[in-house]
């Protein structure tokens, strides 16, 4: 049953939209997963992907994706963030097959992305906070995130992404930060992929 | 050949009073000479964010200084939910920072109250 609360809030919330911002390190799959969000509620996608580290460097989003589960819904305006990184050596792309002058280029817009992506935390509703399940989830780039969207009251999801390799630990992300929802998937293959967006719905709708 | 790495240790006193930018300068200025900095006390989230935001504008590509690598530790938010209810959430455990150049400084293993770091070579040196 609905408490008269929720009902309310949910009254007052209707028709509003919830700026979603994915948030995480480098090459931990948000721009995989805002097109798979894209994908399954628009049938289009957000932005390309690559293997080379800070391919997205400005956020760049998709507006109005209702998502519908349930029987509940939600309308986001859904924004894929640069990865938040506290490096960036323009010869770290050298090993990629990108030159010198391409690389610096790239490094000098990273930074960039990376400031903007970190002056949208001031102005998002809510966060999917992406975390790689094949790595250690101690990592600085995650605490600072969160620690910033704790103080600010925003709400968070974490999503376990990378479940379909075999080194996945999920567990461990789920031991590290239990005072949020964590959500294993694979945005690339699409498992449990439901699951998330139940807790969306759950969570912020 | 030794390559000596310096490690500098601030207290909390000092650090006491100063602006977030006040803090995030003297940081950078000792990273940006080399030197590896133990914060008493640690930083906030808002002052780990500044810092990387200040650092991602002094990053220069044509130079040798392309960030930095952060570690806080004692900032582990694992609060039950009585504590949050009771409004007990925000209280500071005793925490410290390290703040190092990101081509000397490298984690090895962090968990809750430990952290194993390597003072490394330039890689690219």
């Amino acid at each position: 049953m609905v408490s008269l609360r929720r009902l309310i809030y949910r009254i007052i919330r209707k028709k509003r939209k919830v700026k979603l911002g994915i948030y995480g390190a480098p090459n931990v799959g948000k721009t995989t997963l805002a097109n798979r969000i894209a994908m399954d509620w628009k049938g289009t996608i957000v932005g390309r992907v690559s293997e080379v580290p800070h391919e997205t460097r400005k956020v760049q989003g998709m507006e109005n994706v209702l998502i519908k589960v349930n029987g509940g819904e939600i309308a986001l305006d859904i924004l894929d963030m640069p990865g938040i990184s506290t490096k960036l050596d323009y010869r770290d792309f050298l090993d990629y097959g990108i030159d010198v002058i391409e690389a610096r280029e790239r490094a000098k817009e990273a930074t960039k992305g990376v400031i903007e992506a970190i002056k949208w935390l001031e102005h998002v509703d809510a966060v999917l906070a992406v975390m790689d399940s094949t790595k250690d989830p101690f990592n600085q780039v995650n605490i600072t995130i969160l620690g910033n969207l704790e103080a600010r009251g925003i709400p968070v999801i974490i999503v376990a992404n990378k479940i379909d390799l075999p080194e996945a630990k999920p567990n461990m992300i789920k031991v590290a930060f239990p005072q949020h929802p964590v959500i294993p998937i694979s945005a690339l293959s699409g498992e449990n992929v439901d699951k998330l967006y139940m807790e969306i719905v759950r969570k912020l709708g | 050949m030794i390559r000596m790495i310096r490690l500098d240790f601030i207290s909390k006193d000092r650090m006491e009073g100063k602006t977030v930018m006040e803090k995030v300068r003297t940081i950078l200025g000792m990273v940006k000479e080399g030197s590896l900095v133990v914060v008493e006390g640690g930083l906030s989230p808002e002052e780990e964010k500044t810092l990387i935001e200040t650092t991602m504008l002094e990053i220069n590509t044509t130079d040798d200084f392309f960030g930095i690598e952060l570690y806080s530790l004692g900032d582990e938010r694992s609060v039950s939910r009585i504590k949050k209810i009771l409004g007990i959430n925000g209280e500071r455990k005793s925490k410290l920072t390290v703040i190092g150049p990101s081509n000397v400084l490298e984690q090895i293993r962090k968990e809750p109250g430990m952290i194993s770091l390597l003072a490394k070579s330039n890689q690219y040196q």
